[in-house]
């Protein structure tokens, strides 16, 4: 291995983590983008949403040719026909989100009423139990398909999550988030950072790790691995797993402050979902 | 390199380790005389070492690049022991690697630790 990257990971890494002494968690954005950006000058910056296929030239290709033909097509059509259709009550989720469904890119979002980090699915089945249906399961089928619609109704917003000053808990979720990331777990020892910072771009067998720039933009995918779709924390729980790491709940606390922490570092970006990956 | 090096101290002290149960630290004493052939299945195998996700390997196809080739050991290593020190537990010379501690974590069953340090050192 290129002795002068390690050199410029290790730093890098350590310069996130002493960011609860020294930095803020704009600071820590800043680093983190110049960080990727210097460790993949050939990529626009714009391209990151595209995860590794902004990386992979030839994955790009296939990538391409599949989007021609979307296989989250159907995901969101259905996902439409949720949005249109009223709940028993009459009710339908318009009346929770009176925006419309193009509001993806308020979420995640520090709810300083309810003390937590709100996201995307947890308004979405908030708005459910309030109209007295039951609530999606979290990581697949119905909840990823109104995500691909709402997601899609949403593209081209530009990322741009707040931490408020005016309420330390939601710098405290945040730094929660920052140390999961960085934090090893699992018989093999791995933290997030390991594979999406220090690897990135490397291969892991023949599997090219994405750079962790841009990783949340445009979920929910449609990942042929899987075969269909599934949400951000199926992901989540899924790269947990392949560590042998216990993986937590999906919309729990740990993996919401976690999306609240990496979307905050891809503050600027554009979503761009839903997405497809292999 | 904008970022500067006291920063890199704090990190190592940091960078929290949530291990698994049956964690064993030091590397305990062991005859060191493990079976060449046994040991390659084990580097190559993709649900015990899979060596071959990080290294590049003389006997593997599809390797990974993230640690360097496992190429003339013995002219790297001065012995034995301190080569299976590396694999059970990569992080006391280099507290940010990825490479997974073999030993420590109990990745590896005492004789396919063995073994896959005799396949090591062979190559
Ligand atoms: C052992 C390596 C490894 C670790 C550790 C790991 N991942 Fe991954 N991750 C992968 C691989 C391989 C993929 C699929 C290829 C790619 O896009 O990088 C992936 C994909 C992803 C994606 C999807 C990227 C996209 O563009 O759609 C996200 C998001 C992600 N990982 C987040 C995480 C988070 C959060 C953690 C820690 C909880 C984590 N990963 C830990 C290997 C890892
Ligand atoms: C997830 C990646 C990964 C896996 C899996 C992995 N390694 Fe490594 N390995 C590395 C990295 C990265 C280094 C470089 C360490 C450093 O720079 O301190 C390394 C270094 C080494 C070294 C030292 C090489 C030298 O030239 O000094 C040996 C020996 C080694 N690995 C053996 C193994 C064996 C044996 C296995 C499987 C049982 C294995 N590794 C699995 C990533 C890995």
């Amino acid at each position: 291995m290129n002795k002068t990257t390690t050199t410029i990971t290790a730093a890098c890494i350590g310069g996130l983590l002493a960011t609860p002494l020294f930095a803020s968690p704009e600071e820590d954005r800043e680093l983190w983008q110049t960080y990727f950006e210097q460790r993949f000058p050939q990529v626009e910056k714009a391209d990151f949403v595209n995860g590794v296929y902004s990386i992979d030239p030839v994955g790009r290709e296939n990538w391409e040719a599949i989007e021609e033909f979307p296989p989250y097509e159907a995901a969101i059509s259905d996902g439409e026909e949720m949005w249109n259709t009223p709940f028993a009550n009459g009710k339908t989720y318009k009346d929770c989100f009176p925006d419309g469904p193009g509001v993806a890119g308020k979420y995640p979002y520090w709810d300083k009423e309810k003390g937590m980090v709100m996201t995307l699915p947890l308004a979405i089945n908030n708005c459910r139990e309030a109209n007295g249906e039951d609530p999606l399961k979290y990581k697949k089928g119905p909840i990823a398909d109104i995500l691909a619609y709402m997601t899609y109704e949403s593209r081209g917003q530009v990322v741009d999550v707040e931490i408020p000053e005016d309420d330390p808990r939601a710098l405290e979720a945040y730094e929660q988030g920052k140390q999961f990331y960085f934090a090893r777990r699992g018989q093999l020892n791995f933290a997030c950072a390991s594979c999406h910072i220090s690897s990135s771009g490397t291969t892991l067998r023949t599997e090219i790790l994405s750079p962790a720039l841009g990783h949340t933009t445009h979920f929910p995918v449609y990942r042929s691995k899987w075969g269909e779709m599934g949400t951000l924390h199926r992901r989540f729980s899924g790269c947990n797993k392949q560590v042998r790491a216990k993986p937590f709940e999906a919309q729990g606390e740990e993996y919401r402050n976690l999306e609240y922490f990496m979307t905050y570092m891809n503050n600027g970006l554009e979503l761009n979902g839903p997405g497809a990956r292999k | 390199m904008p970022f500067k090096l006291p920063l890199f101290a704090v990190s190592a002290a940091a960078l929290l380790t949530l291990t698994a149960a049956g964690v064993q630290a030091e590397m305990p004493e062991m005859d060191l005389n493990g079976n060449v052939e046994a040991g390659k299945e084990v580097a190559l195998d993709r649900s015990r070492g899979n060596c071959i996700a990080c290294h590049v390997m003389p006997d593997g196809e599809s390797p990974g690049a993230i640690g360097p080739a496992l190429v003339a050991m013995q002219t790297r290593y001065p012995s034995k022991v301190d080569l299976a020190e590396q694999i059970w537990d990569p992080t006391i010379k280099n507290p940010e690697v990825v490479m997974p501690p073999f030993g420590k974590h109990g990745i590896l069953s005492d004789k396919e630790f063995i073994d896959v340090v005799e396949y090591i050192w062979s190559l």
